[in-house]
C-alpha cells in the first residue's frame, strides 16, 4: 500500500505508540490527585506542555491541550469573538478556503451578529497581506487565516499578516493543523496570538491537539467543569494521548528540515509527472506549498471513481469531488481558487509522508495516468471535449 | 465495512456494455457536469426489443455501477418491460446503494427512459 493521504491523517510513529502504551499502563493516575501516583501523571503532563511549547516558541503556560484541531479552532475564534464583543468590535477577517472548523464557527458567529469578511485567495491559493491590511476596520477583533491549506497545501504569509495585526492591535489566529512540524512556525517570530494544532497530522494520536494562546489573551471555555488546563478546558487530562502527541511532535519536528528538503524533490517529481497528463492542472501555487502536497484537477473525470480505482492499485489518496464530500458541491477550496464545478469534481489530492520514495512517486504517476485515461475512455464529457462539442477548460 | 456492496464494486470495476452504439436509434443523456454526474445511454431497438445497449458515464463509483447494471437489466428485453424499469430495481440488483447515492440509480432510470422517448420520437411509435 502506498499511503498518500497524510493531510487526512498520519501513521502514528513508533515513539508515539510506545509513549502512549507505556503511559496507559504506568501513568493512569489523575493529575489532579495529590498523592505521588497522581503527581507523577501531572509531571508527565507538564513535561509534554514544555515540549510542545518549545517547538512553536511559546511559554508552557500558553499551551492548552484539547481534543484536536477543531476544538482548538472553535475555542480560539470563540474567545477572540467574546473579547471583541465586550469592546463592541464585531468584525472578523478570514479567507474563503479555511477549514470547516473555522468557517462553520464563523458562520455561527455571523448568526450572533458578527460581520465576517472572507478574503479572496486568488488563483494560486495565497492570500495577500496587503488585502488583509485593507480589510481591517475600526471594529475588527480578529484575523483568522490558516498557516497552510489542508487541500491544496498552499502556505500563507502568516508572518506578514501577523505583523500587520500586531501593529494594529488586532488578534491573529492561525489554524496551523497542516503546518506544525512540516514547515517552520514560531508564534513569537510570526506574531501569532492564537494557534491551533492537531496531533494526528504529525504522527501522533487522534483525539488530541493543542491551542496556543498568547499570555494575556483571555480564553472562553467551550467545556465547563473542573480546573484543568488553567480552568480553560475542563475534563481529566488524556495523559497518554498528550504525552504521545508531544513525543510525536518532538520527533517529527527534529526531522522537519531534512524531510521537507527530500519531500520537496519528490513532490516536484510527482507534479512534473502528473502534468504530462493532458488537460490537467496543478491546484495552488507550485512553489509556496507544503513539501508533501500535490493537488490536481483532471478534466473529464470524476474524483470518487478515480480514488476507488487508485485504491484497487494500492494507492490511498483523496479528492474534492462532491461525491467524496457528501454534498452536491465540490470542495470549497477548489471553488475559492476559481476552479469551476466541472473540473473541481475531477480533483485528486496526494499528500506524501516522510517515508515516501521515488519508486512510490513513479508508481503513482503511472497509475494515475492509467486510471484517468481509462475513465476518460467512457466519459461523455471527454467525448464532447474531444469532438469539439465542448471547450476544454484545462 | 466497504463503502459499496460487492456487486456495486464488481459493476464499477468491470462495467458491462461500456461505449457507444454508432447507429443507435434511441439516445438519452441526463445530469450535468456541475453536479458531477452525466449518464448517456445508447439503445439499438429492433422488433420491439432492446437488441443492444451501451453507456458512457462521467461520475462516481455508484453512477458507473448503476449505469452498468441498468444496461444489463434491459438488454434483450421488450420495450414494455424496459418502460417499467425503476431506479429501485437498479439499486436492488446492485444489492443496495448508500442512501446518499440513490440519485445515481435515479439517473440511470432517467437516462434509459429518455433514450426510449428519443426512440419513440424518431420511430413515431408508441409503446404499450
Amino acid at each position: 500500500m502506498i499511503y498518500a493521504d497524510n493531510a487526512a491523517t498520519t501513521r502514528m510513529s513508533d515513539a508515539a505508540i510506545h509513549t502512549m502504551t507505556v503511559l496507559m499502563k504506568e501513568a493512569w493516575g489523575n493529575p489532579s490527585s495529590l498523592y505521588t501516583h497522581g503527581q507523577n501523571a501531572k509531571e508527565i503532563l507538564e513535561q509534554a506542555r514544555k515540549d510542545v511549547a518549545e517547538v512553536i516558541g511559546a511559554d508552557p503556560s500558553e499551551i492548552i491541550f484539547t481534543s484536536g484541531g477543531s476544538e482548538a479552532d472553535n475555542q480560539a475564534i470563540r474567545s477572540a469573538a467574546a473579547l471583541g464583543r465586550t469592546k463592541g468590535k464585531m468584525h472578523i477577517i478570514s479567507t474563503a478556503f479555511e477549514h470547516h472548523a473555522v468557517l462553520h464557527t464563523l458562520e455561527a458567529l455571523a448568526k450572533e451578529g458578527f460581520e465576517i469578511t472572507l478574503l479572496d485567495v486568488h488563483a494560486n491559493g495565497i492570500v495577500l497581506p496587503e488585502e488583509v491590511e485593507a480589510a481591517i476596520r475600526e471594529d475588527t477583533c480578529l484575523v483568522t487565516i490558516m498557516a497552510a491549506n489542508n487541500e491544496i497545501g498552499t502556505i500563507q504569509p502568516i508572518r506578514e499578516i501577523g505583523a500587520i495585526c500586531r501593529s494594529k492591535n488586532i488578534l491573529f489566529h492561525t489554524d496551523a493543523v497542516q503546518a506544525i512540524a512540516h514547515i517552520p512556525v514560531n508564534v513569537s517570530e510570526d506574531h501569532i496570538d492564537l494557534l491551533s494544532a492537531s496531533a494526528h497530522k504529525f504522527h501522533g494520536p487522534k483525539g488530541v491537539g493543542f491551542l496556543y494562546a498568547r499570555k494575556g489573551v483571555r480564553l472562553t471555555n467551550l467545556i465547563e467543569g473542573g480546573a484543568q488546563e488553567r480552568g480553560k478546558r475542563a475534563g481529566t487530562e488524556n495523559i497518554p494521548g498528550i504525552a504521545s502527541m508531544a513525543a510525536a511532535l518532538k520527533e517529527t519536528y527534529a526531522g522537519m528540515a531534512e524531510n521537507a528538503a527530500r519531500l520537496t524533490v519528490l513532490r516536484d517529481r510527482l507534479i512534473h509527472g502528473l502534468q504530462q497528463i493532458p488537460h490537467s492542472a496543478l491546484n495552488g501555487d507550485a512553489l509556496r506549498r507544503l513539501p508533501g502536497n500535490v493537488n490536481f484537477c483532471f478534466e473529464g473525470i470524476e474524483g470518487e471513481s478515480l480514488l476507488l480505482l487508485l485504491d484497487d492499485k494500492g494507492i490511498c489518496a483523496s479528492s474534492g469531488s462532491a461525491c467524496t464530500s457528501g454534498s452536491l458541491d465540490p470542495s470549497h477550496v477548489l471553488l475559492a481558487i476559481g476552479r469551476v464545478h466541472d473540473v473541481a469534481h475531477g480533483s485528486l489530492r496526494l499528500s506524501l509522508g516522510e517515508d515516501a520514495t521515488e519508486e512510490d512517486v513513479d508508481y503513482i504517476i503511472k497509475s494515475v495516468g492509467e486510471v484517468v485515461g481509462y475513465l476518460r475512455g467512457f466519459s461523455p464529457i471527454w467525448r464532447d471535449l474531444m469532438s469539439g462539442k465542448k471547450e476544454f477548460i484545462l | 465495512m466497504a463503502l459499496y456492496s460487492e456487486k456495486v464494486m464488481d459493476h464499477f470495476r468491470n462495467p458491462r456494455n461500456v461505449g457507444v452504439i454508432e447507429d443507435a436509434n434511441g439516445i438519452g443523456e441526463v445530469g450535468n457536469a456541475k453536479c458531477g454526474d452525466i449518464m448517456k445511454m445508447y439503445l439499438k431497438i429492433e422488433d420491439g426489443i432492446v437488441q443492444d445497449v451501451k453507456f458512457e458515464t462521467f461520475g462516481c463509483g455508484s453512477a458507473i455501477a448503476s449505469s452498468s447494471m441498468a444496461t444489463e437489466l434491459i438488454k434483450g428485453q421488450p420495450l414494455s418491460e424496459v418502460k417499467k424499469l425503476t431506479n429501485k430495481a437498479v439499486a436492488e440488483a446492485l444489492d443496495g446503494l448508500p442512501a446518499y447515492k440513490m440519485h445515481c440509480s435515479v439517473l440511470a432510470e432517467e437516462a434509459i427512459q429518455l433514450a426510449l422517448e428519443d426512440y419513440q420520437k424518431r420511430a413515431g411509435e408508441k409503446i404499450d
